[in-house]
């Protein structure tokens, strides 16, 4: 390997590791959307229960 | 201040009469200081200088210490002992202090057994060596004790510790060894008081709060 | 964010020691998070407010993932440079495996201990203990070379010149942006997370 492709490869690996990172962090607000969804459904089936 | 060291004595005192009556650690410690020296003898192809000796010399005392931490809060633990010292009227650090010396001593009891005989099947040792083993007990004692108690509030007591400890431990490896082979072994048993009194400091003063629910 | 990161890639420099913009930002900021860590642990200790654990927490956490990254583009380097993947003459990035272990330790550590006052105070203790590992260590290490490696090992570090410090600058405030907003991003979550546990308990 030559000098130049290891640059890309120490460039290739902060970028992929970002990339898996913002992944996981996109990953993690879906599932708190839905979890919010869920409570307030939750709610709204309360809300009419009551009134 | 005499009624704070009564305590720590006081402290470090019970501990060795538990273990002179029921014999745990102490032996354990002790068979595996000199078993892995065997080991040892055969890890070392011939040829193998005498300072990769004094370095596994090191190798067997950490882990020897880390056997004898892994039970250091266990009668505590048993008994369900610790609770009570906790609200015990005394200062919370005296019972780290009373513990510290507590294992310090036993340390220092297998090492009465273990440098001679590290002595008599590999190489002698000097006095700064010595010196280096007994201020790596400090730091070993200090910083081992609060990790212990560290680990005793986890789930997975025993096999945590050595993860928490190693890589605290590897300042002091590398004073010790420094000190038993260089020929100016000042510098190292000057950096190993340093690393004591740093985490002496710092146990002394944080462990209230891992104790403390 | 990626706009940043790319930025530095355009000042035209010596090929391998292009790596060096990017390692040595992300091993002061691993550096940082660690210190970030710390500081909020002591101020957890020293208040006893709750939320000074999560925020320690992520601030060992991002540190230990810039860590690695270190390690990672740290070993590439050495393998550009010297032709070997892992040379112990390299004293930061021994430190980095060091702190790295420690670190690791932390999160199991942590994640075996029951949540609540305790394992806050805990994971404090722990976290302040690595700030102190940190100049240790460096001493440690420097102390080790005199006896693991008699041959002094010249490092052949160029001066740095106007552009290249500007360049070094630039990626240096970018990698401390990109930390900071995944920090903010991360404790976000991890607040929402345990917002909205305590919702669903009080719902259902």
């Amino acid at each position: 390997m030559s000098q130049s492709d290891y640059v890309v490869a120490a460039y290739a690996i902060v970028f992929v590791t970002l990339l898996v990172y913002v992944a996981i962090i996109a990953a993690k607000l879906a599932r708190l959307e839905r979890e919010t969804a869920e409570l307030a459904e939750l709610a709204r089936a309360r809300r009419d229960a009551r009134g | 201040m005499t009624g704070y060291l009564a305590d720590v004595a006081a402290l470090a005192r019970k501990d060795l009469r538990l273990e002179l009556r029921a014999r745990d650690t102490l032996p354990a410690m002790l068979l595996f200081v000199l078993s892995t020296l065997v080991v040892f003898h055969f890890a070392l192809p011939t040829g193998a200088d005498e300072v990769a000796a004094q370095g596994l010399l090191w190798v067997a005392l950490v882990f020897t210490a880390l056997l004898g931490l892994a039970r250091a809060w266990a009668p505590e633990r048993e008994g369900g002992a610790l609770e009570g010292l906790v609200l015990a009227p005394c200062d919370r650090s005296a019972i780290w202090l009373g513990k510290a010396a507590a294992v310090f001593l036993f340390l220092v009891a297998i090492e009465v057994v273990a440098l001679p005989a590290f002595s008599l099947f590999f190489s002698p040792l000097d006095g700064s060596a010595v010196l280096g083993v007994l201020l790596a007990n400090v730091g070993i004692c200090t910083v081992g004790t609060l990790l212990a108690a560290m680990a005793a509030a986890s789930r997975t007591r025993e096999l945590i510790l050595p993860l928490l400890f190693l890589p605290l431990a590897i300042p002091l490896v590398v004073g010790g060894v420094g000190a038993s082979v260089s020929t100016e072994p000042v510098r190292y048993l000057t950096f190993l008081g340093l690393y004591d009194a740093v985490f002496a400091i710092l146990c002394w003063a944080s462990f209230e709060y891992v104790v403390a629910e | 964010m990626f706009a940043f990161l790319v930025a530095p890639e355009d000042a035209d420099q010596g090929i391998s020691q292009r790596i060096f913009y990017f390692h040595v930002p992300i091993a002061l900021t691993a550096y940082a998070c660690f210190g970030w860590g710390a500081w909020k642990a002591l101020r957890l200790l020293w208040t006893r407010e709750e939320r000074y654990d999560l925020e320690s927490y992520v601030g060992v956490h991002l540190g230990t993932i810039f860590g690695a990254l270190t390690l990672a583009t740290g070993s590439i380097w050495a393998k550009a440079s010297w032709g070997k993947w892992w040379v112990w003459d390299s004293n930061q990035l021994v430190l980095f495996l060091v702190l790295f272990l420690f670190y690791s330790a932390y999160f199991m550590l942590r994640f075996s201990i029951e949540e609540g006052p305790r394992r806050a105070n805990v994971s404090a203790v722990y976290a302040l203990f690595g700030v102190a590992l940190i100049p240790v260590s460096f001493f440690a290490i420097r102390l080790a070379e005199d006896f693991i490696h008699p041959t002094t090992f010249t490092r052949d570090g160029p001066q740095m010149t106007g552009t290249m410090f500007l360049a070094f600058c630039v990626s240096w405030l970018a990698i401390s942006v990109v930390a900071y907003t995944l920090y903010r991003v991360e404790l976000l979550g991890k607040r929402l997370d345990a917002n909205l546990r305590e919702l669903r308990e009080a719902l259902t």
